[in-house]
């Protein structure tokens, strides 16, 4: 296969400003993350550890193999809003007794653990993550249940937790509740709706309701141990599978679970070899552009992702503003399609729609590295067809039934989001550097569009055109739309996976891509490989 | 004359494997015998034939005459060699070969019988002008009365030293400082000798505190010429066996050499000696020397003299044998330069030189100039419970005593032996140490130095720490290797870290956690509460790690058998073992608790309450549907409660009994 030869000077001012801006966003991120890692803080932190008790994130490393990675998701969820970024909840990939497995843990020391409509939403796309890829689901379970005052917008969806698990349950996806405090009330259906279930003595509380409930319900002194002590559930009810006379008993017993699943993915395993790039992949953050305007060239992104920067590029001479080839990624073969020069034409739109059939004939995962302002307008390429065009590549992203992986590195604007595998599309993951902005269109734009418009109501309808106002207007909502098209703010509304640092690209695409493999890679059918 | 052509060697280890080797050089067919354990033994495939004895026991095969000349009848065999130890100084077996055509490699009978009784033997000695202690023979009938207490005040004198009458390598030896103490030392060694060598018969004589084992090698041929090839000093012992033996010693000057040499070729004249043999004598710190005993075989620390002379004795064993007289070259022997052995036993050094046994996964000794090895094991080989646990000796010469010292330190340095327990350690350590590199030796020497102290002076802290993050790399980078999805992804990596890696290891006892993070060819790490350093890895694999810390590169081998992990570098070797991160819970209620798996009836209570029971015993029987369940002790303990009377109906989950082990 052809190696890519990097032709990026690491000395030019521009890559050392592309790599100064992102070394600043990084840094925005990793503050970020650093409250996230904290949960409620560390005077929550340390109650919770006075209680006998792990933090969410202790939990987890003693879940995971010894020195697997673990890829978190949705990190980002929340941030910007009233509730704790994280969204006291914490979701992700990792191997447990050598299975990939979606581990959803709750924060205890976030307002007790308790939901939220974002928590409600960052564990239903993990749910879905484990549904669509056939990943077995570890829930580490510790959460006060609903958090009432946002009942409203959180009690009809919550119901979809439970549907959710006991539908993957039915698909053969096995789901395990580690039980570690309280799960009481609707929480309580967690442990009832999974395949598996493990409770830790005098810490486990499961029932539906708790004594004072009780006692206004039916005028019963109960107790908790009795309503629903692990003891209880597992000589009594049976709702425990497992007694775990300890946090650690019931994390090797959740280990000891996955291990006796002999669990076999459906996919094939890495095929290809899987040496490094022979670029320094630490360069990404000088080849990435600061400002989306500036096109990069996804070859220098691809020679410091795929395996030994091997790149085989498929009609390269044939609608160049979008770069399509075959290559693997840690040994897993792939189709990439990423763009070159922001714009799609009808060209771009045909040969995408070409190389997505070819994937599906053979069955290979596609990678789309999103950095596109969209499909082109004007007069000509309206007389060319570009809808039609734009429609086919569309019609086959949306058909393609091969894995997708999608990554907005620089700018995910207008239909060219959804051409090139946005999150409506279904992508099995999505991702965004840190530095990449989504939105309809560019602020600027959209914010001259608005402009344009009100000139012509107020000239259709004989009005004077406040000019002053116009421009105060103009200036507020660029500044909403960059505030909306900031990474952040995207992941914050789990319109991704999560926001990535660009040096971790290649093992984000590894872990994503073994992950998929867990289930059947098969691509559509039918027609044959039409010839556009 | 009688030239041999086949010879059956009645021995095991590493002398069967020696003796092999000069046999085969003489163009000697060899044919070893087997015990079972033996089977996979190195010198078992050396030989050109073998022949499997049945059973493990001693008594059983080595030990066993009849079937040893079966063996060598069978095989076509014209001789016998004993060995060391077994049938070597058997009067009786040595007379049986004769009688079977068969030549046995060793004195006459009457020499080995006169030498055999230490009483006979000091006798002659006395009467050859050779210097001896005056003793008390205790015969295996006798009667032990008090005023034996009194006789060996005034006949030997106190401290007084009890030792077997027949056999060797101070099995059943005892010393007596408190005349009180003397009846309960004579039963004692009565027993252990009555067991190692058939005949309870011992000897009291006087003990000389603190002296030299010094031991001089004599080798006699049937032309009546007996010459000695000079002396070996075997002071430094622990529990009376030899365990580092030298020649020439550091304490006899040629004077004494002669003197002694003479005295030892006195002694073999007097019992017409043929072949090798060992005059041994105690010596004082002035230079007096007492005959203590002769051993009238190859010793196991022949090499030495070998190595000092340039003579292979085994070689010249088998010359005699056939009549040959002794080669010019023995006569004129001369000291070149100085030799030192060391014994490898597989032995629990720090737990009172305990026999260890088991399998020795790694057995490694370097081969360097002026270095020896004679050994009876290979990796894998296995240490088993019947037999002496002497795995091998490595042997230095050098120009000088210095030279061979520093030679067999460094070798001992680079030697490795994983799965056994064993005291290379300590031999390094002596080897080291100031008093035995002065030659300021004798046989209380480890008592005065004890092995822990010795044993402590070779690794420093700063060692285990850069194994321990050694170990720490390598069991990530089998983690990782082994890892059966992602294994390619970098190790440990989060995008959201969340602290490092841990493991922990058992080092002596104690428990260290290992923190760290990989990045890149950088790891980031603490031990237990150590701050936090930084070591760059130049390569990881499970087997080996080259890192650099603190400035200095370093390059590990990690090794891992049965649960422990080695990790050494030239010099030194560290073991851990790896904690596991969870402990198994096997129970659910209170300790030792017995709980009704079901409801059913009490229909036999088996134990009664305070009795002792082991783990397994049937304590209640229920019945239910129409099955008798016996509920069985968790743990071997005694039985604390029964809380269920004969015919009760139990619940499920009822505790019936308490049984508590042994906390």
């Amino acid at each position: 296969m052809p190696v890519l030869k990097s032709t990026v000077d690491i000395r030019s001012e521009e890559y050392r400003n592309n790599r100064a801006a992102q070394l600043e966003v990084l840094r925005q991120l990793n503050e970020q993350l650093e409250i996230v890692r904290g949960g409620g803080g560390p005077k929550y932190a340390e109650r919770h550890h006075m209680r006998g008790r792990l933090l969410v994130r202790e939990r987890l490393e003693l879940l995971l193999d010894p020195d697997s990675p673990f890829l978190e998701l949705s990190s980002l969820a929340a941030w910007g809003t009233e509730f704790t970024v994280g969204a006291s909840i914490l979701t992700g990939i990792g191997v447990v007794s050598g299975v990939e497995c979606v581990i959803i843990g709750h924060d205890p020391t976030v307002r007790g653990g308790s939901m939220n409509p974002i928590t409600l939403k960052k564990n239903l796309r993990a749910l879905e993550i484990a549904r669509s890829n056939r990943l077995p689901v570890i829930n580490l379970v510790e959460s006060g249940g609903a958090d009432l005052p946002t009942q409203s917008d959180l009690f009809v969806n919550a119901g979809k937790i439970f549907h959710d698990l006991t539908e993957l349950s039915a698909l053969a996806i096995p789901t395990i509740a580690l039980v570690f405090g309280n799960s009481t009330a609707g929480g309580a259906y967690v442990p009832g709706m999974c395949d598996y279930a493990v409770l830790v003595d005098g810490h486990a509380k499961v029932f539906l309701g708790g004594p004072p409930l009780v006692k206004m319900a039916t005028g019963e002194d109960a107790v908790d141990e009795a309503l629903g002590g692990a003891s209880m559930h597992s000589k009594v009810s049976g709702l425990s599978d497992f007694f775990a006379i300890d946090e650690y008993d019931c994390i090797r017993i959740g280990r000891q679970i996955v291990a006796d699943l002999h669990w076999r993915k459906l996919g094939i395993g890495p095929t290809e070899p899987a040496d490094p790039p022979l670029y320094d992949p630490d360069e990404l953050l000088g080849v990435a552009s600061s400002d989306f305007r500036v096109p990069v060239d996804p070859r220098e992104v691809l020679a410091r992702v795929t395996d030994g920067s091997r790149f085989s590029e498929y009609k390269a001479l044939y609608g160049t503003s979008l770069v399509t080839g075959w290559t693997s990624i840690h040994g897993f073969p792939v189709g990439i399609l990423a763009n070159a020069r922001g714009v799609l034409f009808s060209e771009e739109a045909k040969k995408a729609t070409e190389f997505i059939l070819l994937a599906n004939q053979s069955d290979t995962p596609l990678i789309f590295l999103q950095n596109t302002t969209g499909y082109m307008v004007g007069t000509s390429y309206e007389q060319g067809g570009i809808i039609k065009d734009g429609a086919k590549m569309i019609n086959a992203v949306t058909n393609s039934s091969v894995p997708h992986i999608t990554i907005n590195i620089g700018a995910s604007f207008g239909a060219g989001n959804y051409g090139m595998s946005g999150r409506a599309y279904d992508p099995k993951f999505m991702f965004a550097w840190a530095n990449a902005k989504l939105a309809v269109m560019g602020a600027q734009q959209l914010a001259g569009v608005l402009s344009i418009v009100a000139r012509q109501a107020a000239e259709s309808q004989h009005r004077e055109f406040d000019a002053a106002a116009d421009d105060a207007r103009r200036t507020a909502i660029e500044e909403q739309i960059e505030r909306e098209s900031h990474s952040f703010f995207v992941s914050s509304k789990l319109y991704d996976d999560g926001v990535i640092d660009p040096r971790d690209t290649r093992t984000i695409l590894g872990i994503a891509l073994s992950a998929v493999h867990s289930q059947v890679v098969k691509g559509r059918r039918g027609f044959g490989v039409f010839r556009m | 004359m009688q030239r041999i052509r086949r010879v059956l060697i009645a021995n095991r280890g590493e002398i069967a494997a020696r003796i092999i080797r000069s046999a085969q050089e003489m163009d000697i067919l060899t044919v070893a015998v087997f015990s079972e354990a033996d089977r996979n033994a190195p010198y078992v495939k050396l030989a050109d034939l073998a022949i499997p004895l049945p059973g493990n026991s001693p008594k059983e095969t080595y030990l066993n005459q009849g079937l040893i000349i079966d063996a060598a009848k069978i095989s076509g065999c014209d001789a016998i060699h004993p060995g060391y130890g077994f049938l070597s100084e058997n009067a009786e077996f040595a007379s049986a070969c004769g009688q079977a055509g068969i030549i046995f490699i060793g004195p006459t009978p009457r020499a080995i019988a006169l030498m055999g009784s230490k009483i006979e033997a000091k006798r002659i000695m006395a009467e050859a002008g050779v210097p001896v202690l005056a003793g008390i023979t205790v015969s295996d009938s006798d009667t032990l009365s008090e005023n034996l207490t009194e006789l060996a005040d005034t006949e030997v004198g106190y401290p007084v030293l009890v030792k077997a009458a027949f056999g060797g390598g101070g099995r059943g030896m005892r010393v007596v400082h408190n005349p009180g103490d003397l009846l309960e030392a004579i039963e004692g060694a009565r027993r252990e000798a009555a067991s190692a060598f058939g005949n309870g018969t011992v000897f009291l004589e006087h003990y000389v505190e603190s002296p030299r084992h010094i031991e001089v090698q004599i080798f006699g041929d049937s032309h009546g010429q007996v010459v000695h090839l000079f002396e070996r000093e075997c002071s430094i012992q622990r529990r009376y066996q030899k365990i580092i033996e030298e020649s020439p010693s550091p304490a006899v000057s040629e004077e004494l050499r002669s003197e002694l040499g003479a005295s030892a070729v006195a002694a073999a004249k007097a019992i017409g000696y043929v072949g090798a043999g060992t005059v041994e004598f105690v010596m004082d710190n002035i230079g007096k020397y007492y005959f203590l005993e002769v051993n009238t075989r190859l010793q196991v620390e022949h090499p030495v003299t070998e190595m000092v002379t340039g003579l292979d004795l085994v070689r010249l064993q088998i010359l005699v044998a056939e009549g040959m007289p002794l080669p010019d070259e023995v006569r004129s022997a001369r000291i070149n330069g100085h030799a030192i052995e060391v014994r490898i036993y597989a032995e629990d050094v720090l737990g009172g030189f305990l026999p260890s046994t088991g399998v020795i996964h790694h057995f490694h000794v370097p081969d360097l100039p002026g270095i020896r090895l004679d050994s009876g094991v290979k990796s894998g080989g296995e240490v088993s419970v019947h037999y002496d646990s002497m795995v091998a000796k490595v042997i230095s010469h050098g120009k000088n005593r210095d030279e061979a010292r520093r030679r067999l330190a460094r070798a001992l340095s680079e030697t490795r032996m994983y799965g056994v327990a064993n005291n290379v350690d300590l031999l390094l350590a002596i080897l080291r140490e100031s008093e035995f590199k002065a030659g300021a030796i004798d046989t209380g020497y480890l008592v005065r130095h004890t092995p822990a102290d010795l044993v402590g002076t070779l690794r420093s802290s700063d060692t285990v720490d850069a194994h321990c993050i050694a170990a720490a790399i390598a069991v990530q980078a089998r983690n990782r290797s082994e890892s059966k999805v992602l294994g390619t992804i970098s190790s440990g990596w989060r995008n959201v870290p969340n602290g490092h890696q841990t493991v922990t290891f058992k080092h002596d006892g104690t428990e260290l956690v290992v923190r760290y993070r990989l990045s890149g060819d950088r790891v980031e790490f603490s031990i237990g509460d150590g701050e936090l350093c930084r070591a760059t890895i130049y390569s990881c694999a499970p087997d080996e790690v080259d890192f650099e810390l603190g400035g200095i590169r370093r390059s590990a081998t990690i090794s891992r058998f049965a649960g422990r992990i080695y990790v050494a570098d030239n010099t030194d070797v560290t073991t851990f073992t790896e904690v596991p991160r969870f402990q198994e819970h096997p129970a659910l209620e209170a300790h030792g608790s017995l709980v009704a798996p079901m409801p059913g009836t009490v229909v036999r209570i088996a134990v009664d309450k305070g009795s002792a029971v082991s783990a397994g015993d049937t304590v209640v029987v229920l019945e239910a549907m129409k099955m008798e369940h016996s509920i069985k002790a968790p743990v071997s303990g005694i039985v604390q409660e029964i809380r269920v009377d004969l015919g009760q109906s139990v619940d499920i989950g009822l505790v019936l009994a308490i049984v508590e082990g042994p906390t």
